[in-house]
């Protein structure tokens, strides 16, 4: 089919997903939103996976003694949990796939800068996740999701180098993904889409794209080194060879704490798309919202050996990271405080996207204060390795990154499929998904500060009334999070046809129709008003 | 089953400290959660989407901004002072401590204190005490941690971390490994009894004690030929090893170290690494030819080597031997 022919004439309008039909039209798709679809697909898929995995840990933790699985198996639970979540979930989510499908729109550009590259990233990431399945089916691996050495280099016999290559491929995905934004936005901007008119999820990708392309070569350098160390016995991690074990530590958080601002970044951009919608207004301090999240990326860099407080590192080098730690949650709570006062005076309506935001908001803001203790250094040395941690990094990973994800898939649902989803159903799920997230979680801080550690398969009797509670919420939790697979399925070919713009929200991807054409606009639009322009929204020229 | 408890017994000087920031942290962030969450709350409520009402467009303050910048910034950097200042006090151990030299590896503690004893998983320490630990790991890294202390300190192979508590409180406590480290990595597990002094010192005799753990490391001095070179004068060909212990050390290349646990120990299995000036790097490397235990106690054979310091009440010295160093009372 010729691609020029945009103005078909039939019933239903042409657009990116009955322009061509077949599997070979979407292996070898170009376009940036079939290519997101591509990645909603494959992340769903492990979703599952590492959801299946904690879902199994939590099982075995609901007595004291380890009875349900074995211990070599716990451990490997819990490591491949980490690194299918961590690597073939959250750091793609948001990225790959809203914004994959939404920042060409929203700049009012055709597709991305590179759009075959894009779907190479896609290739590499499958090409990562089938190395990981292999590491999965043929027996795992149980480093834990860091990879510590000696142990991962030395002592175990799993399959280490499988999932480090698997790992390592995926990061290349990553890092092509952020060079493609990072041109896109800089080349591919709409006439009148300047720098202080792009949406705040345009800016926090970009913000995460700086990270993707500066720390993931550091991560693919350590794994490798991990594989050279392992295969040919190199001493650059053991001590019995003149190595030394923490420099490894320094090397894979150098990547590995920025990717936690990889992971939520883009979560911060959902939020404050779907924010000033559902308030209806501009939002708060757009220059400091945008100015918060390259402070960010920029401070992240500089906080790595926060996760060494007790590993051995000299004194004073804890005190500057811890420093530079509690730097970086100033722009975080400068970004909770602008949300918050985009609400002040709005005209706020409770939908399902809304409901998740106010879900990050809440857990985020949880997770952050919680990163006030985790960063101080006395506390830290107690907490460290326990269930606290555990607790505070999901309350932003899951509670902050998966909340805004939900939110950002229902928010823009319509546009992606041209069908809404069945509201009802997704308050129901979003309130499943808080009530589960904070049963599950919140026990574990206390669990934390009493002692428990992480990565135990088997623990102390006293802690079993909180654990029980926590394997409870997570069975709640899974609840939640099936509904939304199920009922997004179904309005595909049952849902309400979605209008253009069946919120009336504010940016150029609700000026477009849903689901957009395959070059996103018939005509290149000229921007002429701000970001979050809801003051004049009835005046937009609404393209057809 | 209904066992809940929702603090950790607290039996150190640092568990009050850390206690005490933890409390005044809660108090904080509890307000500012519930300040936040309260603001959301009113304003969903408050400004909902109803017939007549109208969004009212605000483009954002910099007095705001600003005031929401340096405030927190103000009160993070208190935070992060508390903080530090309890990290200083764990990572400074006072002079004096009495010392246990502990030994992991998967998946057992394995503890030596100076007067000779030694136990497995199980650690028995005085009340009202200062107790540094020296350890060191055989294979992987692992954590000392007890969370009754609230002290965590990683065990790293190949050099020694220290790690110091003053125990307050009689009882028997957690001791876990909080560094994932294998297959039984929640079977790395084990009991500080903490005891009165008195019962401490009964204890003390009790155990069958084969001489001080610096006794055990004069006889592997001995056994390893170590003393036909380190001889307790200056005509050795390696330097006399009496007094050096804590001071510092002027080496071949021109820097100064000082002579502190790791030193000791890297002079031992890697002598040629930081030679002393003056000599040749002669020394053979005794890299898997002594074991941790080993190790240990000839470290504390070194240590023992320095006159004791004037009044502290610390372990118990030998004589800097003269002539032979068998002589020992």
């Amino acid at each position: 089919m010729s691609m020029a022919t945009l103005t078909a004439p039939s019933a239903e309008r042409e657009n990116y997903l009955n322009q061509e039909y077949g599997i070979r039209s979407w292996l070898l798709t170009t376009d940036h939103k079939r290519i997101a679809l591509l990645y909603l697909l494959s992340i769903t898929f492990f979703f599952f996976i590492g959801g299946f995995f904690a879902l199994l840990i939590r099982l075995e933790l609901l007595t004291p003694a380890g009875d349900l699985l074995q211990a070599d198996t716990y451990n490997k639970m819990f490591t491949m949990h980490g690194q299918v979540m961590v690597f073939f979930f959250l750091i793609p989510a948001v990225p790959a796939v809203l914004g994959n499908f939404l920042i060409p729109i929203m700049i009012g550009a055709k597709d991305l800068a590179f759009p075959r590259i894009n779907l190479l990233s896609w290739y590499l990431f499958i090409i990562g996740g089938l190395f990981m399945l292999y590491t999965i089916l043929t027996g795992g691996v149980d480093t834990g999701w860091t990879f510590y050495t000696p142990l991962s280099t030395q002592f175990l016999d799993t399959h280490v180098v499988a999932a480090a290559l698997a790992i390592f491929i995926a990061g290349f995905s990553s890092i092509l993904t952020g060079l493609n934004f990072i041109v896109t936005v800089h080349r591919m901007r709409a006439p009148g889409m300047t720098w202080s008119r792009l949406p705040l999820f345009v800016w926090s990708n970009y913000a995460t794209s700086i990270i993707q392309v500066l720390g993931t070569p550091v991560l693919a350098i350590t794994l490798m080194l991990v594989a050279l160390e392992r295969i040919f016995k190199l001493g650059i991690f053991n001590p019995q060879m003149g190595g030394d074990p923490l420099l490894f530590q320094h090397l894979f958080w150098f990547y590995s704490h920025p990717a936690v601002y990889i992971m939520i970044l883009p979560g911060m951009g959902v939020v404050s798309e779907v924010v000033t919608c559902f308030s209806r207004k501009r939002i708060f301090g757009y220059k400091f919202m945008a100015l918060a999240v390259i402070a960010i990326a920029v401070l992240g860099f500089l906080v790595w050996a926060h996760h060494m407080f007790a590993a051995g590192i000299s004194l004073y080098a804890a005190m500057i990271f811890s420093l530079l730690s509690y730097f970086v949650a100033v722009p975080s709570a400068i970004k909770v405080f602008n949300w918050t006062t985009t609400m002040y005076k709005g005209s706020i309506s409770y939908m399902t996207p809304m409901l998740y935001a106010f879900g990050f908001i809440g857990l985020f803001t949880m997770g952050g204060l919680t990163g006030l203790f985790v960063a101080a250094l006395g506390i830290d040395v107690h907490v460290t390795d326990t269930y606290f941690v555990v607790a505070h990094f999901h309350y932003i990973m899951v509670g902050g990154m998966v909340m805004a994800y939900l939110g950002g898939i229902h928010f823009w649902w319509p546009k992606i499929s041209g069908r809404m989803y069945p509201e009802a159903w997704g308050k129901l799920a979003a309130l499943i998904i808080f009530i589960g997230f904070n049963l599950t979680f919140f026990p574990q801080f206390v669990l934390g500060y009493l002692g428990m550690p992480r990565r135990y398969w088997q623990y102390s009797p006293e802690f079993q009334v909180l654990n029980v509670l926590s394997t409870a919420g997570a069975t709640i939790l899974a609840v939640g999070y099936l509904l939304p697979m199920v009922y997004l399925l179904w309005s595909m070919r049952y849902g309400k046809v979605a209008n253009e713009n069946p919120w009336n929200a504010a940016g150029l991807e609700w000026m477009t129709a849903s689901p957009p054409p395959t070059f996103n606009f018939d005509q290149t639009p000229t921007v002429t008003w701000e970001a979050y322009n809801y003051d004049e929204l009835k005046e937009v020229p609404v393209e057809r | 089953m209904f066992d809940l408890p929702l603090w950790p017994p607290r039996a150190s000087t640092t568990a009050g400290s850390v206690d005490a920031l933890f409390i005044f942290l809660l108090t904080l962030c509890g307000f500012m959660a519930l300040a936040i969450f309260t603001m959301i709350i009113v304003f969903a409520i408050r400004y909902r989407r109803r017939p007549g009402h109208q969004a009212e467009q605000i483009e954002g303050s910099n007095a705001l901004e600003f005031t929401w910048t340096f405030i927190p910034l103000g009160i993070f950097l208190c935070i992060f002072v508390w903080g530090a200042y309890i990290y200083f006090q764990e990572r400074t151990p006072p002079r004096g401590a009495a010392e246990v030299y502990t030994v992991a590896k998967q998946w057992m503690w394995k503890f030596q204190h100076v007067e000779g004893h030694r136990e497995i998983n199980e650690l028995h320490v005085p009340v009202g005490r200062d107790v540094r630990m020296i350890m060191t790991s055989q294979d992987v890294i692992h954590s000392f941690y007890v969370p009754a202390f609230r002290i965590k300190q990683d065990v790293l192979p190949g050099r020694y971390t220290v790690a110091w508590f003053h125990a307050t409180k009689a009882g028997t406590y957690h001791l876990f490994c909080a560094e994932y480290c294998g297959t039984m990595h929640s079977g790395m597990i084990g009991d500080v009894v903490v005891m009165e002094p008195a019962q401490y010192e009964a204890w003390l005799s009790g155990g069958a004690a084969l001489g001080s753990l610096a006794n055990t490391g004069q006889g592997i001095f001995q056994s390893l030929g170590c003393s036909t070179c380190h001889r307790f004068d200056t005509q050795g060909r390696g330097p006399n090893l009496v007094g050096v212990f804590g001071r510092p050390v002027l080496l071949e290349d021109g820097r100064t170290v000082i002579a502190d646990e790791n030193y000791i120990r890297e002079s031992i299995l890697i002598p040629a690494a930081k030679v002393v000036s003056g000599f040749k790097p002669i020394m053979p490397t005794f890299q898997g030819i002594v074991s941790e235990e080993q190790l240990n106690a000839l470290v504390a054979y070194v240590k023992s080597l320095n006159p004791p310091p004037a009044g502290a009440a610390g372990t118990p010295n030998l004589k800097p031997p003269t002539s032979q160093p068998e002589t020992n009372r």
